[in-house]
């Protein structure tokens, strides 16, 4: 996030696209629903789905699925059309207005609702009280990122914030929600194919002397390396062969979860190390046990870049141990010595080579944690973003056209197909559904559907239906639901038993590398 | 500007800022005001009467969390008038319920009659749930009163437990409305209000439903926000008391909101979890972080390294699997390549175990084969 959790309760206006946020990031859409209810603070929903925030909103718009670009450009084009972006902000802090300006011209809310369905006139409205906020906040989850354009959409988004002059104050930013705890981090540390931590380019040869100097290793790979989207598929052609994954479930987690299977299968050799024997761990060929978060110490980063602590309340299980032990032993019996008398020594090595986290430390962040970039130990964090400058300089506009999702419906998969996630299960459910009280709320898969597909297709509540699409097929239970609306389904993806990425298209965002989870095409039956 | 304005509380003269109320002033400079109904951020109802205090020329006692301080005002927070109003209040919201914690008085036959009541009522021959934990208890011993002064009221309404989470004990309920405000003006999930008239009153779900079939998300804010026993997590009703309890402050493991929690631990088992008051989450939780703890003891735990031989595992010794893992590592290096190797670290790992992954892959494998599901 730009911003802090904390600042969305300053906002003057909201907007939320692509995520569900009082299921899955409960806490912080209590921020929203607080602000609208007790501040006067305006929201706007953009969904395919009528989810709860809905019922907190001004504007409620609902696009075709895979069609974000558009009503961006849309709401752009009113207004750059009305005068109403931040003109001295585009002044000052921007370049590519020009570009953007003629790109949009053609995106008038009629040529928009051809594309998205939403109703010129509330594309109008919603674009101008944006416009208008003295302080507009955009929140923004997978609904966004999940696409073959995610990386378009980001930047559309990024586009619309800066056209309104709402980066780098106070209750605005472009603020992505993160699904885990510790994605975050996970990215800060360069747990990615391209970055060092805090996102030091591989391909920087004095980036890799620098780590060189500091790991007491020389020849660091410089090429940049694969991501889990392309390592999968190249073991599906036998082009890869070994993976060592840790706390990671991608028997569930990934689309197309049939060549998974076979692409694990393929492998010379796996290794997962977890906390239970998952679907994934199952055929690995050596299974290493882990302690989870209440059994260690260390740190996690929020969404908002908080830098936490972790700490131990309970002894871990048998003889299970932290995982940066079981990383340092192999690497020891690989002829690298690496050790650490704990992870407080590690920590400390990490200030040392992560620029954004070099002024923090442990005891700095016991009470309450810190925002980075944290350069130094006397820098109070950094809780707002692009305060001054982006870290580019100016902000770039980029003029990106529309393009449709990679699957679309036809005659004989009618219906679209998203997925999603629900309050009571995370994720791949190795967690909750250790929980019978979780489960008795949400026991089992099933299929969102609306009342007019459910009566088109001769659907009753209740039953058990088979959907399917061009990979696979599954057997679910229908629900008829409010929150539906006719041509699309949703089915939540926690679950191994009528698992929705089945049915998934493994497309790919071409930058980011991330499948399209929100949009494919399937057909709808009743269960033979 | 104008001069700092002064209020006079106790005898001690104190600054304050326009809007601050008598219980904030106090508050601030650690002048004890004891508050049941008051639940920090939402609006004052005043609605307990625990927290009036005698100010200086007022016809009547006034509530200090709903009071705004007031320039030159003289305050006094525990004058006999003070004590005798708070004596009252809570001598009535003892003999209205189930109290059974032994503040209940000493005449050994009504005491009796009393438990044997409780007990059928409350399945369980243990004293209240919540004993030892609870604000009208601390106060009933504060100010030395008992329940007897008043006859005891009838249970009107019947425990509610039909619900996974929280059991509704509303014998227990001393309607200071917490969990109102809790649920309406902290998680804004709008579930619970006030419910029927006078002495019927009661804490319902639209329609006076079970929770389970209401709006409500079981975040537990209303939880957390009770008082007393009439809001209390099923799994620790009378199965875990404070005492044998010890808290640990950590980050919750679930959304990226990290929320700040207290691991509540009793013989090495987390067995409840509260929200912590600092930032992100003011004390916030949803049901995931609040209830969805279990993993963490399960039976289902992996215990010992696992190696898989003709297609089923067998348990193994720590060396012989780091031994096996180090070896066919190398053997993949040496035959196909760095470039073949891959290694997916976690969101769901720290910060430091992040680090050392990406740090083994890229210094010991020698691949920037690394990721992990972020974008999943």
């Amino acid at each position: 996030m730009t911003n802090t959790i904390a600042d969305i309760e300053t906002a003057d206006v909201i907007l939320i696209v692509g995520s569900n946020t009082s299921e899955n990031h409960p806490v912080l859409s209590t921020y929203v629903k607080r602000a609208v209810k007790f501040r006067g603070a305006k929201l706007i929903v953009i969904d395919p789905r009528r989810i709860k925030m809905t019922e907190f909103a001004q504007y409620w718009l609902r696009p075709n699925l895979g069609t974000d670009v558009a009503w961006i450009n849309g709401m752009m084009h009113v207004i750059i059309e009305e005068k109403l972006q931040d003109a001295e902000f585009v002044e000052k802090r921007t370049e590519g207005f020009e570009e953007l300006r003629q790109m949009v011209a053609k995106y008038t809310p009629e040529f928009v609702e051809g594309i998205t369905g939403i109703p010129a006139e509330n594309l109008v409205a919603a674009a101008k009280l944006f416009a208008g906020a003295r302080a507009g906040s955009i929140l923004y989850c997978m609904g966004i990122t999940q696409h073959t354009s995610g990386t378009d959409n980001v930047k559309s988004l990024a586009n619309l914030s800066m056209l309104t002059g709402n980066l780098g104050i106070p209750g605005g930013g472009v603020n992505p929600l993160r699904g885990q705890n510790n994605v975050q981090g996970a990215c800060d540390m360069g747990g990615l194919p391209n970055v060092y931590p805090a996102y030091q380019p591989v391909g920087d040869l004095s980036v890799a002397k620098k780590m060189e100097e500091a790991w007491g290793v020389s020849e660091l790979p410089t090429k940049i390396g694969l991501k889990v989207t392309e390592m999968i598929p190249l073991a599906y052609e036998g082009k890869f062969k070994s993976l060592y994954i840790i706390g990671e479930n991608p028997m569930i987690s990934d689309p197309d979860l049939h060549h998974v299977e076979k692409a694990l299968k393929n492998l010379d050799f796996l290794v997962v190390q977890d906390i239970f024997l998952t679907e994934t761990a199952q055929m690995a060929d050596v299974v290493l046990p882990s302690a989870c978060f209440a059994e260690k110490e260390g740190t996690f980063s929020n969404t908002e870049r908080r830098v936490q602590r972790v700490r131990r309340a309970v002894t871990p299980p048998g003889e299970s141990k932290e995982d940066w032990w079981t990383l340092c032993e192999i690497a020891r019996r690989m002829g690298y010595n690496m050790q650490y008398a704990d992870s407080r020594a590690i920590f400390e090595e990490i200030a040392r080579v992560t620029p954004s986290y070099a002024g923090l430390t442990y005891d700095r962040i016991d009470a309450v944690g810190m925002h980075w970039p944290c350069p130094t130990v006397d820098h109070p964090g950094t809780p707002i973003l692009h305060g001054q400058q982006f870290t580019r300089g100016l902000g770039k506009f980029h003029a990106i056209e529309w393009l449709p999702p990679a699957e679309q419906v036809d005659d004989e998969y009618p219906l679209y197909l998203t997925t999603g996630r629900l309050l009571y299960q995370y994720h791949t459910g190795t967690m909750t559904m250790k929980s019978a009280d979780l489960n008795n709320r949400a026991p089992e898969s099933f299929v969102e559907i609306s009342r007019k597909d459910a009566r088109k297709y001769g659907i009753e509540d209740g039953e058990m239906v088979t959907i399917a699409s061009r990979r696979g097929a599954i057997s679910v239970r229908a629900k008829i639901l409010p929150k539906a609306v006719g041509g699309t389904i949703f089915i939540p993806f926690h679950f191994a038993k009528g698992a929705a990425n089945q049915l998934t298209n493994a497309a790919l965002d071409p930058v980011s590398g991330i499948p399209e989870f929100k949009v494919c095409a399937v057909k709808i039956d009743k269960a033979a | 500007m104008n001069a700092q304005q002064t209020i006079t509380i106790n005898g001690r003269e104190l600054t304050f800022d326009s809007g601050e109320t008598i219980l904030e002033v106090a508050r601030r400079n650690h002048i004890d005001i004891p508050t049941l109904c008051h639940l920090k951020g939402t609006t004052p109802t005043g609605a307990c009467r625990i927290c009036v205090v005698e100010v200086e020329g007022a016809r009547t006692l006034l509530t200090a969390c709903a009071t705004p301080a007031a320039g030159g005002m003289k305050v006094q927070t525990e004058s006999p008038a003070v004590v005798k109003a708070r004596k009252l209040v809570l001598q009535l919201m003892l003999s209205s319920g189930n109290h059974n914690c032994a503040v209940r008085g000493s005449d050994d036959q009504e005491w009796t009659t009393f438990q044997l009541k409780v007990q059928g009522e409350d399945s369980s021959e243990e004293l209240c749930p919540v004993w030892g934990d609870c604000r009208l208890q601390d106060l009933a011993y504060r100010y030395q009163v008992s329940g007897e002064r008043f006859p005891a009221t009838p249970t009107r309404y019947a425990i509610e437990s039909v619900n996974p989470f929280i059991v509704r004990d509303f014998s227990r309920c001393i309607q200071c409305g917490r969990c109102v405000q809790a649920c309406n003006e902290v998680q804004v999930n709008n579930a619970i209000n006030f419910g029927y008239r006078g002495p019927e009153s009661k804490i319902i779900a639209a329609g006076d439903r079970p929770l389970k079939d209401s709006d409500c998300v079981f975040c537990g804010e209303c939880v957390q926000a009770c008082p007393v026993g009439a809001l209390v997590e099923k799994d620790v009703r009378y199965k875990v008391r404070p005492w044998e309890t010890h808290n640990v402050r950590t980050t919750c493991s679930y959304c990226g909101v990290g929320c700040q929690l207290y691991l509540h631990v009793k013989d090495n088992r987390v067995v409840k979890v509260t929200g912590a008051d600092v930032p992100p989450n003011n004390g916030s939780l949803c049901v995931k972080g609040r209830f969805g703890y279990h993993f963490i003891g399960s039976e289902e735990r992996l215990k010992r390294p696992l190696i898989k031989e003709d297609g089923s595992f067998r348990e193994a010794s720590w060396d012989e699997a780091l031994d096996l893992v180090a070896s066919r590592l190398k053997e993949v290096r040496d035959t196909h390549g760095s470039d073949k190797m891959g290694v997916l670290t976690s969101a769901r790992i720290t910060n430091e175990e992040n680090y050392v992954a990406q740090k083994f892959a890229r210094a010991v494998l020698k691949t920037n084969n690394v990721d992990h599901c972020a974008r999943l």
